[in-house]
């Protein structure tokens, strides 16, 4: 399945459920923007006799808090405290849950409304079961901190108390059921740290890669450095007869050689060492002498390399766009009639997502029926994905979901949950597969690399009267590679009286995938650059020139037929004025060698302004000393520790797509772990001030819209700090390293 | 960084060992802070820290980073950390369990 943003609505509309999209200012596809499901305080709430709360989690946990902040979103309008609730995690049963997936910013989105009316209806429930105990009126009967009280008769109950009876009476209709007024909330907006922060301080197994089973064997999968290479010989049979080897064995795997490679595409070939423990797995595959047809998947595969592809973009810039995105307006006569032109090229690389937590899954395959214990961040896709691989009825699959250690949308995909099936039904026993961190780095569906070539128009009044975007990237013609593509209504579309954008594609045989704000992430570098780029050729400050786009009246667009893209331009010109308040953008003295950056950027339904502040020493070395982040998602944060944590992690993750690349040769990865692919350190922290911009729109999610902003935040900076243009990432191919 | 075979033997003290019922100030100090993201490298930081802690009791940034340089965080937890190491200095650290 390709994973970009647009398919993440489509997976929640094919995930089942449905969600109240109409509250969100997008344009949304109209499969969901139906009614919120019924879904049932009877599927995720459980009342003890002792008071305590159970609240089911639905969503998969990876580190973004969602374990801790839908439950909040039920307890608030259930109407119990905090300290009576324990969560539980939910299997994957998306008819009694809604989408279970995590994803695309949307677990806000679909939750907030549904969740909170699971609560109403849970509190509605306690309250008829009071009332026709008592034979009072239920408007009579009040609630708080679990309880229902009778004022008049001074009479009260704990919901453990009425449970049973609840358990009997008919289900409140969840679109009707009255919602507190935000001034009512005791729960929502508070900081509330994470449900299993005692269990991470103390050590708890709570990982995928801890789960254990009576008879699990351990398994590692050896594939071919060069994706979906075959096995032509291999010393299995010696493999076999190691210490703690069970079983040795070659996978002729199921992918196909297509012309466009999905996230998952299949089964990959390779070599499974199945043993007793993990450790002897381990040794038993280092000894593995395996003879590789590399060229298997695709006869071009191990000619590729990253310099390759670079060559072909720049030679690709001399020819037009082979497919075209957008255009409206005359934009060669714009940018003839200009009176200046600015012309850049911008580069990024590919990057793999590095969770510390490898990839792993425990499966068990027993007469037919499959049971998965999974880290996956789409297990309803996943077990779709194994049914049809393994010709198995899905209901036949029954899903655990396990936290994960990290995800940053590597576990939208389910290679491993398949290889890990594969496996137990090959062994008829549970297996729990761990992959290496070799393997990790190797087999990424990885953020794609991409080459946009620019020119820009300016009037003598230094406006952007024209916009030529080319963007060479992976695919097939008008097709391209998962999270490779650019949509034709991207900013500053609609804002330039002239704009065209296209594509021209190079094959590839490599899987690409979403990675944190997938497309945007690599977009906002190049269009926020280009913009501080003109601003600077204009004699301009970067955040006129910006505000004047947004400010200005959209550009009428005939091929658009009306239909708004969703953009809302007052709500990124709102983050932008603050942001550049809180950070003294106009005022703020920069010293010798230091400079500042800005930058804005829409996605995921979400809108984030940043200011970076660097500083450049004489050996070219970037020091990102401050960050101010201002964001508008909304009228409610929801959970303000777990938003601000979210907003920490982009800044470091933005600030690691400054210095990390994954490069390609002979078809292989050439960075198979941590040392040639640095991530941030402690000391590489910048002071952040992070602020939210409160609107009156329905909130929506974090993970991902204050990630795409920082990286050109940053690289601006540096153009301030020393005069030199970062066109190509990472920051050493333009001739800086980070600090 | 310290391979498994040099410390064969010897005594390793890992995060269960700190308290089984995250009462250790260290593990307190992070829980306050609501310091994990994931999750999956805290323990790892969490020792390092303790380890700081056990030299120097009242470190400054500076010499936080450099002790816990060795230990990545993808999540970019980094930041509280050093705030909870903060609110843990100091504090009377109860002697380590066998």
């Amino acid at each position: 399945m390709k994973l970009d943003r647009r398919s993440f609505l489509q997976l929640t509309a094919l995930a089942g459920g449905g969600l109240s999209l109409s509250l969100y200012d997008r344009a949304l596809p109209r499969a969901l923007a139906q009614r919120p499901p019924a879904l049932s305080p009877r599927a995720f709430i459980r009342l003890q006799p002792d008071g305590t709360v159970i609240i089911m989690a639905k969503n998969p946990e990876l580190g973004q808090g969602i374990r801790t902040m839908l439950p909040m979103l039920i307890a608030e309008e259930l109407d119990v405290d905090w300290s009576q609730v324990r969560v539980e995690q939910a299997l994957l049963d998306e008819a009694a849950y809604g989408p279970q997936f995590a994803g695309g910013s949307m677990g806000t989105p679909i939750n907030w409304d549904p969740l909170r009316r699971v609560g109403a209806a849970g509190r509605q429930l306690m309250i008829a079961a009071a009332a026709r105990r008592w034979n009072v009126p239920e408007g009579e009967c009040s609630t708080a901190s679990g309880r229902v009280t009778h004022a008049s008769s001074g009479r009260s109950l704990s919901y453990g108390e009425l449970a049973q009876e609840a358990a009997s009476l008919p289900l409140p209709d969840p679109a009707t059921v009255p919602l507190k007024k935000p001034s009512e909330y005791r729960i929502i907006g508070k900081p509330i740290p994470g449900v299993e922060n005692a269990a991470i301080v103390t050590g708890k197994p709570i990982f995928g890669i801890d789960f254990k089973l009576p008879g699990m064997l351990y398994a590692a999968y050896q594939k071919c450095p060069v994706f979906a290479g075959k096995v032509k010989n291999a010393n299995v049979d010696h493999i076999a007869k190691m210490p703690g080897v069970r079983h040795a064995f070659i996978v002729d795997g199921t992918v196909k050689p297509v012309p466009v490679l999905e996230s998952d595409p299949g089964l990959e070939p390779g070599i499974a060492v199945v043993a007793d423990t993990w450790w002897h797995a381990h040794s038993a595959r280092k000894a593995l002498q395996v003879e590789w047809d590399n060229n298997a998947g695709s006869a071009a595969a191990t000619a590729q390399s990253s310099d390759d592809f670079a060559r072909k973009a720049s030679s690709l810039f001399e020819q037009p766009p082979a497919h075209t995105i957008h255009s409206y307006g005359d934009i060669d006569a714009a940018l003839h009639s200009a009176s200046k032109t600015v012309e850049a090229v911008y580069a990024y690389p590919f990057l793999a997502h590095a969770p510390l937590e490898p990839q792993n899954t425990t499966a068990s395959f027993d007469k037919g029926k499959l049971e998965i214990w999974t880290t996956s961040q789409t297990p309803g896709s996943g077990r779709s994905y194994v049914a049809r691989e393994l010709g198995i009825s899905p209901n036949d699959i029954t899903v655990h979901l396990v936290r994960a250690g990290g995800g940053f949308g590597r576990r939208l995909m389910n290679d491993y949950m398949l290889e890990a099936a594969w496996i137990s039904r090959e062994m008829k026993a549970p297996v729990q597969l761990i992959w290496s961190r070799e393997d990790d780095f190797s087999h990424d569906a990885f953020r794609p690399a991409g080459w946009h070539g620019l020119k820009a128009g300016i009037d003598a009044q230094g406006r952007v009267v024209a916009w030529r975007q080319h963007l060479v990237t992976f695919g097939d013609g008008a097709r391209t590679a998962p999270s490779a593509g650019i949509g034709g209504d991207q900013y500053p579309s609609g804002r330039v009286p002239n704009y065209f954008v296209g594509h021209t594609a190079m094959p590839l045989w490599l899987r690409t995938g979403a990675m944190r704000a997938p497309g945007d992430n690599a977009i906002a570098f190049v269009i926020q650059s280009f913009l501080d780029e003109i601003a600077a050729a204009a004699g301009r400050d970067p955040l006129d020139l910006q505000l004047e786009l947004l400010d200005a009246t959209p550009v009428p667009d005939p091929s658009s037929h009306g239909r708004p893209s969703g953009f809302n331009a007052e709500r990124l010109a709102g983050v932008l004025r603050q942001v550049a308040e809180e950070s003294g953008w106009r005022t703020r003295k920069r010293s010798a060698g230091t400079g500042m950056g800005i930058a804005a950027h829409s996605c995921h339904l979400g809108y984030s302004a940043q200011v970076a502040e660097v500083t450049v020493d004489s050996a070219n070395r970037v020091r990102v000393n401050q960050v101010w982040v201002v964001s508008d998602v909304g009228r409610q944060i929801i959970n303000p520790s777990g938003a601000r944590a979210q907003a920490e992690g982009s800044i470091l993750e933005g600030i690691g797509h400054t210095a990390l690349e994954v490069t390609l040769a002979g078809g292989r990865v050439e960075q198979s772990n941590f040392p040639r692919y640095p991530l941030p350190r402690m000391r590489q922290t910048p002071q952040m001030h992070i602020s939210w911009r409160i609107t009156d729109n329905s909130p929506s999610g974090l993970g991902e819209p204050l990630l795409p902003p920082v990286i050109p935040a940053i690289c601006n900076a540096v153009f301030a700090a020393t005069g030199k243009r970062i066109h190509t990432l990472p920051l050493a191919r333009s001739g800086f390293t980070l600090a | 960084m310290t391979p498994l075979s040099a410390v064969a033997g010897g005594k390793v003290l890992t995060v269960e060992g700190l308290s089984p019922d995250g009462s250790h100030p260290v593990q307190k100090a992070w829980q306050d802070g609501d310091v994990p993201q994931c999750g999956y490298c805290q323990p790892g930081q969490i020792m390092s820290a303790v380890a700081l802690l056990a030299r120097d009791p009242h470190p400054t940034d500076q010499q936080i980073d450099t002790a816990l340089n060795g230990n990545l965080c993808r999540c970019g937890t980094y930041a509280r950390i050093r705030e909870a190491i903060h609110r843990a200095a100091g504090q009377q650290m109860p002697a380590l369990r066998d």
